[in-house]
């Protein structure tokens, strides 16, 4: 996919540049003879020499040429050069097929520097590829380390680049390049590109211009675009710290989201879930190893099938622990704490056995690999932007279930005042199985959420159990916004605090804190005041 | 001045309660000690090392089996955090047998190991006079007890009960295991703290110190017993049973709920503290995940299958579900948490009152925590 | 939550109480040279913007038995809330005799200063005795020290038995208290307060669950009281409240509707439209 936007700004910048740079590239029929036998049978400097050459005639046939060189497969046979790939040879000078293998071939040995160059100078030749993935190869290569000799390339390039990230890439390229020029106003021109530019690499090579730079002009430009980059990138980290909040945030909201409908609304303190979570997380990975032997080729839509089932798994599991287990207990909190606790770790013992004690492997599909990049310093991961858009579906989606239909009006009612809401005909233990089924459901869905981007083992549950309560008790029990706000809150004071202080100090001023908290407001923050009801 | 001090503590227990008071002391005073140290080792009677450690270590659980009773079964306070003040009376006990060590270490220093591994130079503050042993005494009292103390106090003047205060104290504990995870605290980080050499200048696992240790576990446990049993037989103990009950009518008749609760709340802390103390030595390792709250909620099903609201209940659920543990771990190791597991849930739904509550065949009604 | 200008009542609370963390015996400092036990001055609480008091202005003298009713929702049980501490206005005063703040104490020092509270749920220790539920109840000093070393005087013992025969539960005296009928518990409740020596009771429906036959023997039992104690007894049985009142108080959102006598009261016109509606 291409993007079609540029900024106006852009486009006179690159104008610009091409009226300075024009350079021709001549097109050939045959490689230069000199350049391929230096390129084959050179010593060191000679070859790297070679391959700038090649690199500079922008020939496409000399892609191939690096490429062989780079795959081993350039072979010489007296003083002729071959590519020898699948027992078939081509003369690497003219392209033409050789029908007759000639014997006494030998391989072209490299060295690191050799290969390095090539590689390079092939990405250089690369650029002009139809491919965007080819393209963005390229120039990553090339943002390392670029030779003065792929400047013509670079350059032509950028003029007919339309894909911004790459654009962005090819120059900051071009400006390190310019860099090393021996005219001033390239120089100039380079420093102020790359105040804009969105590589990696600006504020380093900026400040190696701080470093060696004698004119004075340039110096002082070079400090004005270091400001700026330095400013983008203090902004880059800000948004990283932002996102990485809302993704924390996202997640400990999905991990609550379940427990604030089986402890907020219904009071049970289920410490199984945890484990509910688990089971979730299970039934992804079953149903990935179920795409995996059956139907291989739609993989990438093994989610699809696995959010169905990890709700359903969960759920039944739940339903089935109310009824045997959690329905006796109601209005005896710390009963029911003791008696979940046991369940749940039946529950990771039951997986232990089932699925080994190590952690299992669950894939993500190719579209949730890799990620946005935002600025320079900052790649939003795809998997997390993902965990963060279903975690907003499932808020939506339990919202409208407790607001918009039978069962969520039952539920309201039945928290509300269970006496009446039995009276009038609302079948109570229904009800509270359903509810309870829910909670659990959403607990499940969570853990398929937390497949995609943790570690899933027996223990996977532990680990969510203290911070899911902390959201639910610190939003206020039966407060859905608070929940929200208290998950979201948590996730940015501990991402804020983990940058000064590392994850697990956070972690502990975090917990004293909603300690403290409590002690504060032991309803939380949006708790409703009312009459004293306990006499 | 003898004369009422006397009676308050004949009338702790009638004449069979004392009988098997002194049975229980004859036994682990003389019986044992006999068996371990006089009985020849090739003998069938001979009881063995690891016989006398597992029993030291059931009896050290089964002191904080009562403390957590006190608060649990008499207060009606579930707290989470139990092996959290154990923990801490551990570590302060461990540090002094890692100063014990001295240059025996295998980096022959002055410093603990771990430090020297770390590139310490020298000991981190709060292990300053560690090598004293009244001054660990004191850590072993006071650190718990202090912590208890001030996170008592504003919890409970918050008025934070029931389902909240557990969770709060679980948050604790599993903020001080993380803490304790940690290289920089100065407590060993994941190790912990082990390869213990002595105590008192006495090689630590000599039989003869065993004994010690064993019996000196075994006092402090009757010493616990008789203690909690003169509180909740006095009005003191009365007034903890009446806060269980129905708090507000407690401070209508005038009581302030806050100062009792956080007096047997912090005595409770102070008895784990003790206990953890006693524990370290003879097991020979403390690390951090004695705080985690798998072990501290542990605790609590000790005290319910015991039968909460029992003294005599909690140290034999300590001692049960110990013993179980040991069988399951040692023979059938993936069955264990199944049981554990299932115990949780039996007793809760089927014996509220535990299995002194069966024995004694009274049907109470459901005592609500 | 007081304005400035009572700050020297506050202070004078204070000292009268003594210290604030601890619940000390101080009743006999009670003073009520102005014949009012105890003041409820521009009370207002709410809960989310719902005024359960808006301005409610009481007074009780001393040895008066006050009758309050009110429909449901009128503010009786925050009332009762606010002057046992359970509840802090948002604004105004309560004061205890002359001098003691009532709004500066914890629920445990007000119930020391003298006023004793019944739960409209009668409210006794279940898993007691109830010569234990009246042992606890009984005046004493109530800090943890003096309670781990408390023995029973022959004075404090004869002073239980007395108060079993009160409340008729000589026999049940070593029974658990969760074993009682509805009306033996709100008896008990009713011996545990007394067993507080309150200079003031306020008495939450003391009469719901109980047979004619109780009903009246505890309208007996208030009228014996009232002289000795003040009364403050919350009621919807408008028969008992006819039997025992001297002097009733209607409440209505939150404030105080009408006052006097109970067939003045019940001539009231604006009292009618409340409890039959408008």
């Amino acid at each position: 996919m291409r993007g079609k936007t540029q900024t106006p700004a852009l486009v006179a910048l690159i104008a610009a540049l091409l009226s300075c740079y024009m350079v021709a590239v001549r097109p050939a029929i045959a490689l230069e003879r000199g350049a391929v036998e230096k390129l084959a049978l050179g010593e060191g400097e000679e070859r790297i020499e070679a391959i700038h050459a090649l690199l500079a005639s922008g020939d496409p046939r000399a892609a191939q040429v690096l490429a062989a060189l780079g795959a081993g497969e350039l072979q010489i046979a007296g003083k002729r050069v071959l590519i020898v790939k699948d027992e078939e040879a081509f003369d690497a000078v003219t392209g033409e097929k050789v029908t007759a293998l000639p014997d006494g071939r030998e391989d072209v040995m490299l060295n690191n520097r050799v290969r390095g160059a090539a590689a390079n100078a092939l990405a250089a030749l690369n650029l002009a590829s139809a491919e965007r993935a080819t393209r963005l190869a390229a120039v990553r290569e090339l943002s390392s380390a670029a030779d003065a000799s792929a400047l013509p390339l670079v350059q032509k390039a950028l003029a007919g680049e339309n894909d911004a990230d790459i654009k962005a890439l090819l120059q900051g390229i071009a400006a390190s390049l310019n860099l090393k020029s021996g005219d001033l106003k390239t120089r100039l021109d380079a420093v102020l590109t790359l105040s804009e530019s969105r590589a990696a690499n600006a504020k380093a090579l900026l400040l190696a211009v701080l470093d060696s730079e004698t004119d004075g002009d340039v110096r002082i430009a070079a400090q004005a675009s270091l400001k700026k980059v330095e400013n983008r990138l203090a902004w880059g980290e800000r948004a990283g710290l932002f996102f990485a909040g809302v993704s924390l945030g996202s997640i400990l909201l999905l991990a609550a989201l379940g427990l604030a409908i089986t402890y907020g609304l219904m009071g049970v303190i289920n410490m199984a879930h945890g484990e509910l979570i688990m089971i979730g997380a299970y039934a992804t990975f079953v149903v990935q190893n179920a795409f995996l032997t059956h139907f291989p080729g739609a993989f990438d839509w093994y989610l699809a099938c696995a959010v169905p089932v990890a709700f359903i798994a969960a759920a039944l599991v739940g339903m089935v622990l109310e009824r045997t287990v959690i329905r006796w207990l109601y209005g005896r909190p710390l009963e029911t704490l003791l008696a979940t606790w046991g369940i749940s770790l039946i529950l990771m013992q039951a997986v232990r056995t089932l699925f080994g004690a190590q952690n299992v492997q669950v894939a993500n599909p190719a579209f949730m690999s890799g990620g946005v990049e935002l600025f320079a310093n900052v790649v939003l991961p795809w998997n997390r932007i993902v965990i963060l858009i279903f975690a907003a579906a499932v808020l939506i989606g339990m919202w409208l279930t407790l607001t918009r239909t039978r069962l969520g009006l039952y539920v309201r009612g039945v928290t509300q005042n269970r006496a009446m809401a039995s009276c009038v005909g609302v079948p109570t233990a229904r009800v509270d199985t359903l509810a309870f089924g829910l909670g659990c459901g959403i607990a499940g869905l969570a853990g398929c959420a937390l497949s995609q981007i943790g570690n899933v083992g027996p223990d996977l549950g532990q680990g969510y159990l203290v911070d899911s309560f902390m959201v639910v008790v610190m939003g206020g029990v039966g407060q859905l916004a608070g929940t929200v706000y208290a998950a979201f809150g948590l996730g940015f004071a501990n991402k804020l605090l983990e940058s000064w202080s590392g994850a697990v100090l956070a972690k502990i001023v975090v917990l004293v804190f909603i300690i403290i908290f409590i002690q504060k407001r032991p309803q939380g923050l949006f708790a409703l005041k009312g009459r004293s009801v306990e006499t | 001045m003898s004369g009422p001090l006397t009676s308050a503590f004949t009338r702790l227990y009638g004449a069979k309660g004392w009988s098997v008071l002194a049975v229980c002391g004859t036994v682990l005073f003389v019986l044992f000690p006999l068996l371990n140290l006089v009985v020849p080792p090739h003998s069938e009677f001979h009881v063995s090392a690891y016989w006398i450690t597992l029993i030291g270590k059931i009896m050290c659980y089964a002191i904080v089996a009562l403390a957590m009773d006190l608060i649990w079964g008499y207060c009606g306070i579930l707290s989470l955090g139990h092996g959290l003040f154990f923990a801490l009376g551990g570590y302060a006990m461990g540090m002094y047998l890692m100063r014990q060590i001295g240059r025996d270490g295998q980096y022959a220093s002055e410093l603990p190991d771990f430090m020297v591994f770390l590139d310490w130079r020298e000991l981190p503050w709060h292990w300053w006079n560690t090598d004293s042993f009244l001054w660990t005494l004191l850590l072993i009292v006071a650190v718990p007890g202090v912590l208890a103390y001030v996170f008592g106090y504003f919890a409970f003047r918050s008025r934070i009960k029931g389902v909240y205060f557990s969770i709060i104290t679980q948050a604790l504990t599993y903020a001080a295991m993380l803490l304790f995870f940690r290289n920089e605290t100065g407590f060993g980080g994941n190790n912990g703290f082990t390869d213990f050499k002595r105590i008192l200048g006495h090689a630590i696992t000599t039989p003869q110190t065993r004994m010690v240790l064993f019996t000196l576990t075994g006092a402090v446990l009757i010493g616990t017993l008789l203690l909690g049993r003169y509180l909740v037989t006095s009005k003191f103990g009365r007034v903890l049973a009446a806060i269980r009950d129905a708090e507000q009518r407690v401070m209508f008749c005038g009581y302030n709920t806050l100062h009792y609760k956080l007096f047997v709340w912090t005595l409770s802390a102070v008895l784990c503290g003790v206990a953890g103390a006693l524990y370290v030595p003879q097991v020979g390792i403390i690390n951090p995940s004695e705080m985690s709250p798998a072990n501290s909620i542990e605790i609590a099903i000790w005290v319910a299958v015991g039968g909460r609201g029992t003294l005599s209940g909690a140290i034999v659920g300590a001692a049960v579900v110990n013993g179980a543990k040991s069988f399951f771990t040692q023979f059938l190791p993936e069955y264990w948490l199944f049981v554990l597991g299932l115990m949780f849930i039996l007793v809760t739904l089927f014996m509220p009152n535990g299995i002194v509550g069966l024995l004694r065949g009274k049907a109470f009604k459901g005592r609500r925590a | 939550m007081n304005a400035p200008a009572h700050a020297t009542h506050a202070t004078h609370a204070t000292a009268g109480v003594g210290d604030t963390a601890g619940a000390r015996v101080v009743t006999d400092a009670l003073d009520t040279t102005h014949g009012a036990v105890l003041y409820l001055d521009d009370i207002t609480v709410s809960f989310d913007g719902f005024k359960a008091l808006n301005k409610l202005t009481l007074d009780i003298d001393v040895g008066e038995l006050r009758c309050v009713i009110g429909p449901n929702g009128a503010g009786k049980t925050t009332m009762m809330d606010v002057i046992t501490g359970k509840t802090r206005p948002d604004n105004g005063q309560v004061f205890f005799g002359q001098t003691i703040d009532l709004t500066r104490l914890s629920e445990a020092q007000i119930a020391h200063a003298g006023i004793g509270r019944k739960f409209q749920k009668p409210t006794v220790f279940e898993h007691h005795t109830v010569f234990e539920n009246l042992e606890l109840a009984m005046k004493a000093d109530k800090r943890v020290r003096q309670s781990l070393f408390a023995r029973l005087s022959s004075e404090q013992r004869d002073r239980i038995a007395e108060m079993l025969r009160q409340i008729r539960l000589t026999d049940s005296a070593d029974r658990e208290a969760g074993l009682l009928s509805h009306g033996q518990k709100q008896w008990l409740e009713i011996g545990m307060l007394l067993m507080q020596e309150p200079k003031l009771l306020l008495l939450d429906e003391p009469v719901a669950g109980m047979s004619d036959d109780e009903t009246e023997r505890t309208a007996e039992l208030f009228l014996s009281l009232a002289g000795k104690h003040s009364l403050v007894v919350v009621e919807h049985d408008m028969a008992f409240v006819e039997i025992i009142a001297r002097k009733v108080t209607v409440l209505h959102e939150g404030s105080v509707l009408a006052e006097g006598k109970m067939s003045d009261v019940q001539n009231d016109q604006r009292v009618i439209e409340v409890y039959l509606g408008r």
